[in-house]
């Protein structure tokens, strides 16, 4: 990168004045003339055969234009896909709408098409569905128990895939340990609450034969592949477009049942149709996160060295598989070794079918259960053994040379520098200061816990090699006639700022004014490809793409000045957007004139094809590896069980930085959806299958005033995998709080005996461990 | 469902006239009725207070609202907030602080704020949390819209 002004400053955001004045278009903003509204009956049961569907009295409802069940279309629309590689994998066929049985609560029954949204609603209770309710299995634990109920027939041992690896000598290493620590460790089941629902509105314009599928989606382009292949349209008669997208969180990185449908729906009634989904059925019918159980052991020496890890995971898959639902417990696999040298790594996972559904990715995706293992079992360690949370991790944390560091797990961390990144959370929350204040207030009978996560995250997806469906990225920057600029990315934002930080980007290279480029993503007809916004990819691989086509419009556009100045392009200067001859400052030409001169194309170097403009397609090498350290500090009322956050310090180390105020607002609200986890949400399925957390009254998602101030500072090291030196931060506050502050909470009970709680640690779990129990008079802290 | 009623409502300084289905919730009829789309729908249990509008004065949730209780009432939706070109101090507020990312909750959370600056011109931090926990946001953790409320409550004091 060239010194620049923009990259790196903090500049506020581009996209904001539309939003703030109301004026953005979400798909349900976006009206064409005679819309229809599509409802979707679904499922109250969570396992029933459906002994008959009676649509009579619904289709006679005025207003209602038809009613659709899964025999009418089971022949015309293909099943949700599922994107893997693993062998084992067992795919049950996920029909759009199911036929003879629904399998989970939520499950798309039938859909109603009518005039208005009030009418097809209506029309949702004239539907007679007659089930006969079968045996259910909610808990993957006991779906894997003989005898369990059966989800599907054809996979009596409810398995839907098995992954598993084993580096180094385990055996040795647990021969070899002074002790060995063993917890079990339960990722509670997530639902994402973007704050807009999923909603699709789709257009057939059949003149032209082309279907447009308006969605809130994180991967238009996927999508429109994917949807091609569902309806069996070809792809080029198929364009996507993801508008204004109210969050994703991975809840949008997927392919659902109503996308296909509503394309479906808009070609056979030749008008627009339109799906809003309403909150209930978010949390019933889009993806869920996490849902692991785990058993892990630890074999360290004295001293506190790692010898080994052996973990053992049952993961809940739901019913069917989403998208990338196989591959988030791999993740987890994959980074178990954190960032710590762990000569010895086995891992045994399970995908389980339950009647529930799908998990799949939710901010950290894999990455939060691996941290929350290995920093929970740090501090067990720690505990174990007696000695300082921090000693232990710095005992085994490679050092800044070791990188690139290869992990017994068979990944490369590309660069990092794990020692500095705690070195200045401690000091930045006042380590010392805090354990004296815990040795203090203990003999007041206060309870005081501090809590540490030291994490590393595998971000920048990834090499198309190891992703299920492309890892690289477009980029497109096009200097047209009058000068101005357009960028068209394929990675499609929803909240993360890529209109602002990628301009910064262009702004920099080619020198013109930040508000004389227009970043344009979300619309396939106009983006010639893409991926997509997940797994902090965005600017690493996006970014990267863009920075490239602006170098190489640069590059066309020096060759063009050095034929107008009549000089040789090495002896041309760049500078504030205009080439100059070096030492004739004076005579230069700038980057608009060359645009307008390559666009009337008169006079261009010979065989130069006119135009300025340049297309980048970035492969990364690698995948990105931020890291850092979060500290958090709490007061436990052992008589209410109440959790205070007394101070919460985050450091983070994302590689270089374009926008640090874009960087903070990604932390801080990846750290409120990590402390979410940790203290309050989980959505619950009782033994029934029957969602006992089905409404925003029940899934208690963070409010302003359960969360503290976050106090964050950060540490810069670059990766080597792009040029940009940009890792990702998207996911960071997720993966780096939870464990923080779960290690506080249990910290500040070990006088009560404490040595693990599952999340979320509501007051009740809080309170009931404390009963009973006459803390132990506190001396030495730890 | 009976038959349609008259609603004279005004909003943002403009009066409409319409004949709704006594049923239609508060948050339709601005959307789908009269076309403003700046207040979103999250949830249906009034929790997540991405509908709040100004209804004579006080914030509510629209989409626990119905429309014929807003007969002869007037509201202010985040259309209605800036002056032309001029946007008001929250606005600015949110740019500035960043305190917007998806901005979905972005106009329900701005007229949480505003009612609480026209009865607590000077909130503390404190305050202004407790003043929009009827709003929930999945993005930002909330930290940059309290900065963006206190930096409208400065502008505003000026």
């Amino acid at each position: 990168m060239p010194v620049s002004k923009l990259v790196g400053a903090r500049i506020k955001r581009r996209e904001d004045p539309r939003l703030i004045r109301g004026l953005g278009h979400y798909v349900d903003d976006i009206n064409l003339p005679n819309t229809l509204h599509v409802a979707i009956l679904r499922s109250p049961h969570a396992h029933a055969r459906i002994k008959a569907i009676r649509v009579e009295e619904a289709l006679k409802c005025d207003g209602v234009v038809a009613v659709i069940t899964g025999s009418d279309i089971q022949e015309q629309i293909g099943p949700v896909p599922v994107a893997s590689q693993n062998p084992t994998l067992r795919v049950p066929k996920h029909p759009v709408l199911t036929v003879d049985k629904v399998r989970f609560v939520g499950e798309g029954v039938a859909a109603v098409v009518a005039e208005d949204r009030y009418t097809a609603r209506d029309a949702l209770d004239l539907i007679q569905a007659d089930y006969e309710p079968l045996p259910v299995v909610s808990d993957p634990e006991k779906a894997l128990e003989p005898g369990s109920p059966v989800i599907h027939p054809e996979w009596p041992d409810n398995v839907a895939f098995r992954w598993a690896l084993k580096q180094g000598n385990l055996a040795k290493a647990f021969k070899e340990a002074y002790k060995v620590v063993k917890q079990r460790l339960v990722h509670q089941r997530l639902a994402p609450i973007a704050l807009e629902p999923r909603g699709v509105l789709a257009r057939y314009l059949p003149g032209e034969k082309e279907l447009t599928l308006w969605s809130s989606t994180q991967i238009p382009h996927i999508l429109k592949t994917q949807l091609s292949l569902m309806l069996r349209l070809p792809e080029n008669r198929l364009r996507v477009i993801a508008p204004e997208v109210g969050g994703g969180f991975g809840s949008k990185l997927n392919v659902y049942a109503e996308e296909a449908l509503l394309g479906y729906l808009a070609i056979r009634l030749g008008r627009p149709v339109k799906w809003i989904e309403g909150r209930r059925e978010n949390i019933q019918a889009t993806i869920h996160g996490r849902g692991q159980i785990g058993e892990v052991e630890v074999a360290v020496r004295k001293d506190g060295t790692i010898l080994g890890l052996q973990y053992k995971v049952v993961a809940d898959i739901g019913v069917y598989h989403q998208l990338l639902t196989p591959g988030i417990p791999p993740l987890t696999g994959l980074m178990l070794s954190g960032c710590y040298r762990i000569p010895a790594i086995g891992i045994e996972v399970v995908g389980v079918f339950t009647n529930r559904m799908a998990t799949d990715a939710y901010r950290g995706a894999g990455r939060p259960e691996a941290t929350y293992v290995m920093e929970r079992m740090m501090d067990r360690l720690a505990q174990e053994l007696g000695i300082d949370p921090v000693k232990i991790r710095q005992k085994n944390f490679p050092k800044p040379k070791e990188f690139p560091f290869k992990t017994a797990t068979g990944l490369v961390y590309d660069s990092g520098n794990y020692q500095a990144a705690l070195r200045k959370a401690l000091k930045l929350v006042g380590y010392e200061k805090w354990r004296s204040e815990q040795k203090r207030l203990r003999e007041e009978r206060r309870y005081l816990g501090i809590g540490l996560s030291t994490y590393v995250e595998i971000c920048g997806m990834g090499p198309s090699a190891a992703m299920p469906a492309g890892g690289w990225e477009s980029g497109t920057v096009r200097m047209e006639p009058t000068g101005k600029v357009t960028v068209l990315t394929g990675a499609s934002p929803h909240g993360q700022g890529q209109e602002t930080s990628f301009a910064q980007i262009v702004a920099d290279e080619l020198g013109v004014d930040l508000d004389d480029i227009t970043v344009i993503h979300g619309d396939t007809a106009v983006v010639p490809s893409g991926i997509g916004t997940f797994g902090s990819r965005a600017t690493a691989v996006g970014g990267t793409a863009v920075f490239q086509s602006a170098e190489k419009v640069k590059e066309k556009a020096r060759e063009i000045a050095a034929h107008l100045l009549e000089a040789d392009p090495e002896d041309l200067v760049f500078s504030d957007g205009k080439f100059s001859v070096k030492g004739v400052p004076k005579k230069g030409i700038t980057i608009q004139q060359i645009a307008l001169e390559a666009h009337v194309a008169k006079n261009l170097p010979k065989k130069m094809e006119p135009g300025l403009s340049a297309t980048s397609v970035f492969e990364p090498s690698n995948f990105t590896f931020p890291f850092g350290t979060h500290i958090c500090v709490v007061e436990v009322d052992p008589k209410s069980g109440g959790i205070e956050i007394k101070k919460y310090v985050a450091v983070d180390d994302c590689g270089k930085v374009i926008n640090p105020l874009l960087v903070d607002g990604q932390v801080q609200g990846g750290i409120a959806q990590g402390l979410g986890q940790a203290l309050y949400e989980e959505v619950v399925y009782d033994e029934n299958g029957q969602i006992l957390s089905g409404s925003l009254m029940d899934y208690a998602v963070p409010k302003a005033g359960d969360l503290p101030r976050f106090e964050l500072a950060r540490t810069e090291t670059p990766t080597p995998v792009n040029p940009l030196g940009v890792k990702g931060v998207g996911e960071a506050g997720t993966i780096g709080s939870t464990p923080a502050v779960v290690n506080a909470v249990v910290d500040a009970l070990t006088p009560f005996g404490a040595t693990h709680i599952d999340m979320p640690l509501k007051a009740e779990k809080i309170w009931r461990l404390c009963q009973g129990k006459k803390a132990a008079r506190a001396g030495g802290g730890r | 469902m009976g038959p349609k009623k008259r609603v004279s409502i005004r909003i943002n300084g403009v009066n409409y006239l319409h004949e709704v289905e006594p049923r239609l919730l508060l948050i339709h009829y601005l959307r789908d009725v009269v076309g403003l789309t700046g207040s979103h729908i999250g949830c249906e249990t009034s929790v997540c207070g991405a509908c709040t509008v100004m209804l004579d004065g006080a914030a509510v949730k629209s989409c626990t609202v119905l429309a014929v209780q807003a007969d002869g009432a007037e509201v202010l939706t985040i259309e209605g907030l800036a002056q032309g070109e001029d946007l008001h101090p929250l606005q600015e507020g949110f740019w500035e602080c960043h305190g917007l990312q998806c901005g979905y909750c972005t106009p329900g959370m701005i007229l949480s704020a505003y009612q609480l600056l026209l009865r607590r011109p000077d909130p503390t931090e404190e305050e202004i949390r407790r003043a929009v926990d009827g709003n929930l946001c999945r993005c930002t953790g909330y930290q940059h819209i309290v900065d963006a409320v206190q930096y409208a409550a400065r502008k505003m004091k000026k």
